[in-house]
């Protein structure tokens, strides 16, 4: 059923949010508040070299050691042979997860993995890590993307061959794949330009810094049936992974989800869970391991930092008829950036007849990259979207008035293939056209940007379970961990189809042995395909509580009708019976076939693409280079907020991790390829105090393939910012900032070199 | 006959001898990823492993069901996921 122009009740408003009162107050559990009797201390060794071959790990003074009950290094794990696969939230090799868990034969980063004890106490395990003795042969290493580009390289691995080349090369490679998108004639577009612009960017990678850090508790049965307690963006997830690891079948491992403190993408891999389940089996007592932030920065993925060429062809009236662009992707110590995204969305919001994209996904001596926000996105609309505001200035054009003229719509071909379809830029850029902030006067010495984004948002696998209760109250249970508000939508979408007040609907995440498999969360689709699948588990619901009264009445199913919780006959001809509740039909449940639930699982498609745009004022301190963010607007064409507040809290967090990407997030590393700054002291994030209130302003464009309209909304808000920063910065100061992050040395320096 | 659409970027250009554009006596998509393999061997393989099928405009993660028509625009894409 659709319910996008219906009347509703539920879905729109903003009832209290149900994991509010738990985290506020500190009771809610995340994986670290998880205990277990006899439950030994897990610590992980790393690697102090970003590249060295291991030749020997001697483990015998750290067995020995009262209080220590397990040891392993990549000895204890099976050799997990080469195979592709596309496994969280992008491509991977099985291989290279197992050796980026615990390395085997070399390390390839500073923070790597080589060894694991379980001890007592945490302090016992500090002191048997230390008695571990790792004999390194040091390697030459290479940090920056450029850098591992240059033909001289120290190569990381000897069987890397860049693929989507031809011929294929002989030679071993840190470029592990080359891709290429093309529409039209480039070549031909840019001859027709009357104005060519091009510039050069450079973003660095910048960690998705979730507030929690990596836990898990595990637990290895005498008879080899595995518990694990973690909090991901998928358990089922990490016991497939976990499972393909070890050598496991799927049936013996149950992951239980604990409340998650933040992923954006960087909990849809696994660290530390094949490890934890290791020490666990060699000492047969539970095994918890907790990350410090300084394990957190030093051994899991950032996403990608990168350098970017853009060029764009312009006829006077402003039509953009050529752009090219060429990105080179940093994908850490294995492959698998997201080469391919950033290639497909930094031209995707613009109607150009002519495409050339070249894209290199290049391994370094770093972590390997992990998922974040829209993957790829942010990086290229930084660049593009920085060069459009230029063209802007050098047609003598509005940037909103080039972006009108030049934006994707409904018919678009994009240049990666397909043309885009219900899809809401149109009305994106007309509210921003018509919002107060930018019609507004901009005060002295300020500048303003604009920035738009794109994402394709996806659908997939996810199961659903709605339960009446024998009170009449309604359980809803999924296997989506709940990152960005789903346990409200979720509740609020079944409260509307069984036509309840909200209060009377619970929804839970359920472990990976009580419901069926659902893809983990990520690419903004919980709300889209999990909430599908609760939708329809809830009709399923009022089918059956129509039969039951039916049967109480005796008289046929289809002339019973359900309108606001309660089961009506439908007209005189049916008969003049009391409408009957959900309590009521509860409480004859068991007479009347007993208990009413129902399962639903699918795999959704259709999931509508998202656009989005943001306006940034700035103010630029000239002597010290600081940037103070004075005013913000996100707009974005939510599809149908479900819970308005939590799309809103989604739009603003994205924003703000993009402000801290364009201003002050990155990695430093000293000279022997050790990253200096693994903490938030040192890794800025924007705090609460460095930032105005973030305004969300929600479009809603109905996706129709979704029963209330809904589309993707956690990807986009990270994509505009930091274009909007530079924007508004070159605004204020007449300084293109290509190099993020824009930190104040940075601006100092323009201003110098300016004059 | 639908006609498929091979994205410049899908990296599978060596198995269609870079070959780009083609039409496949197909009414599902399950039909024509056989059709796919038969006529350019691996292609069908890589088209369910790692890649992803826009049909009229809208992307497929898995679309064995999905119908086509007689000038459906079908074009394979690398798959996408997300943050």
């Amino acid at each position: 059923m659709n319910y996008i122009d219906s009347s509703l009740k539920v879905v729109g408003t903003r009832p209290l949010r149900p994991d509010g009162v738990d985290k506020v107050t500190g009771r809610a559990l995340y994986s670290a508040d998880t205990r277990a009797a006899g439950m030994l201390w897990g610590k992980i060794l790393r690697s102090p070299h970003a590249h060295a071959r291991i030749v020997k790990i001697d483990t015998s003074k750290a067995e020995a050691m009262a209080g220590v009950y397990a040891v392993c290094s990549a000895a204890d794990f099976p050799d997990i042979p080469s195979e592709e696969a596309f496994v969280g939230e992008g491509p991977m090799n099985f291989r290279d997860l197992a050796q980026n868990v615990m390395a085997r034969g070399k390390v390839l980063y500073e923070g790597h993995a080589v060894a694991a004890v379980a001890a007592s106490t945490p302090a016992v395990a500090d002191a048997a890590l230390a008695a571990i003795e790792v004999t390194y042969d040091v390697l030459p290493y290479v940090i920056d993307v450029e850098d591992a580009m240059a033909a001289d390289a120290p190569v990381l691995h000897d069987d890397m061959f860049t693929a989507g080349v031809d011929p294929k090369p002989t030679k071993a490679s840190n470029i592990a794949k080359v891709v290429k998108f093309k529409k039209g004639d480039v070549e031909a577009g840019f001859a027709a330009a009357d104005v060519i612009i091009e510039d050069s960017y450079t973003t660095q990678p910048v960690h998705q810094a979730y507030i929690e850090p990596h836990a898990c508790l595990a637990t290895c049965a005498a008879d080899g049936q595995v518990t694990i307690h973690a909090s991901s963006q998928g358990h089922f997830m990490i016991r497939a992974y976990t499972a393909k690891l070890l050598g496991m079948d799927m049936s013996n491992i149950r992951v239980n989800p604990a409340e998650i403190g933040g992923g954006f993408g960087g909990k849809t891999l696994i660290y530390i869970e094949p490890v934890a389940v290791k020490l666990s089996q060699k000492s047969g007592r539970p095994v918890k391991i907790q990350m410090s932030r300084e394990d957190v920065f030093r051994g899991t993925g950032p996403t990608s930092g990168a350098s970017v060429t853009v060029k764009l062809g312009a006829k006077k009236d402003g039509t953009i008829v050529a752009a090219q662009t060429v990105l080179k992707f940093q994908a850490g110590a294995f492959a698998g950036s997201p080469i391919n995204p950033g290639c497909m969305c930094g031209f995707a919001l613009y109607d150009i007849e002519n495409i050339d994209v070249l894209g290199y996904d290049v391994v370094s001596n770093r972590p390997k990259v992990a998922a974040y926000r829209a993957p790829g996105a942010p990086i290229a609309s930084f660049a593009v979207e920085s060069l459009i505001d230029d063209l802007a200035s050098k047609l003598g054009m509005d940037p909103l008035t080039l972006r009108q003229k030049n934006m994707a719509k409904n018919g678009t071909k994009t240049h990666y293939g397909p043309t885009h379809q219900n899809i809401g830029f149109e009305q994106v850029l007309a509210a921003v056209q018509t919002h107060p902030h930018w019609k507004s006067a901009l005060p002295a010495g300020q500048g303003r940007g604009l920035a738009c984004g794109f994402w394709f948002n996806i659908g997939g696998e996810s199961t659903a379970t709605v339960h009446i209760n024998e009170d009449g109250s309604v359980t809803v249970a999924t296997g989506s961990p709940d990152i960005g508000g789903s346990r409200a939508s979720m509740g609020m979408m079944v409260a509307e189809v069984l036509g309840v007040d909200i209060s009377m609907v619970k929804a839970t995440i359920a472990d990976t042995a009580s419901i069926g498999f659902t893809h983990l969360t990520g690419g903004s689709r919980v709300t889209f395909a999990t909430g599908m699948a609760a939708t329809q588990a809830a009709e399923k619901v009022v089918d059956e509580l129509k039969k039951r009264a039916a049967m109480i009445w005796e008289i046929q199913p289809d002339a019973v009708e359900w309108r606001d919780g309660k089961a009506f006959p439908a007209g005189s001809n049916a008969g003049g019976f009391e409408p009957l509740d959900l309590a009521e039909l509860a409480l004859k449940a068991a007479r009347t076939g007993g208990p009413v639930n129902a399962e639903v699982s699918v795999n959704a498609q259709g999931a509508g693409a998202g656009f989005g745009a943001h306006i940034c004022d700035v103010s630029v301190d000239k002597e010290t280079g600081h940037v103070k963010i004075e005013r913000y607007t996100a707009i974005q064409d939510v599809g149908k907020a479900i819970h308005p507040s939590y799309v809103e809290g989604q739009i603003q967090g994205g924003a703000a991790q993009g402000i801290g990407w364009a201003l002050s997030e990155e990695y430093i590393y000293s000279n022997k390829g050790q990253m200096d700054n693994p903490g938030f002291l040192d890794y800025r994030c924007p705090v609460a105090s460095d930032l105005p209130m973030i305004e969300a302003v929600l479009v809603e464009v109905p996706n129709p393939r979704h029963p209330f309209g809904v589309r993707g909304v956690g990807e986009v808000p990270i994509v505009p910012p930091m274009a909007a920063v530079a924007n508004a910065i070159k605004g204020a100061t007449g300084l293109r900032m290509p190099d993020l992050p824009m930190t104040p040395p940075k601006i100092r320096a323009a201003f110098d070199a300016a004059g | 006959m639908p006609t498929v659409v091979l994205s410049s970027g899908s990296g599978a250009l060596h198995l269609t001898g870079g070959v780009t554009e083609f039409e496949v006596e197909a009414t599902t998509f399950r039909r024509l990823v056989l059709e796919l393999e038969q006529r350019f061997p691996g292609l069908g393989k890589q088209v369910e492993e790692g890649m992803a099928v826009a049909i009229d405009g809208e992307i497929f993660q898995d679309a064995y069901s999905a119908q086509l028509r007689p000038g459906s625009e079908i074009v394979l894409i690398p798959k996408i996921g997300g943050g």
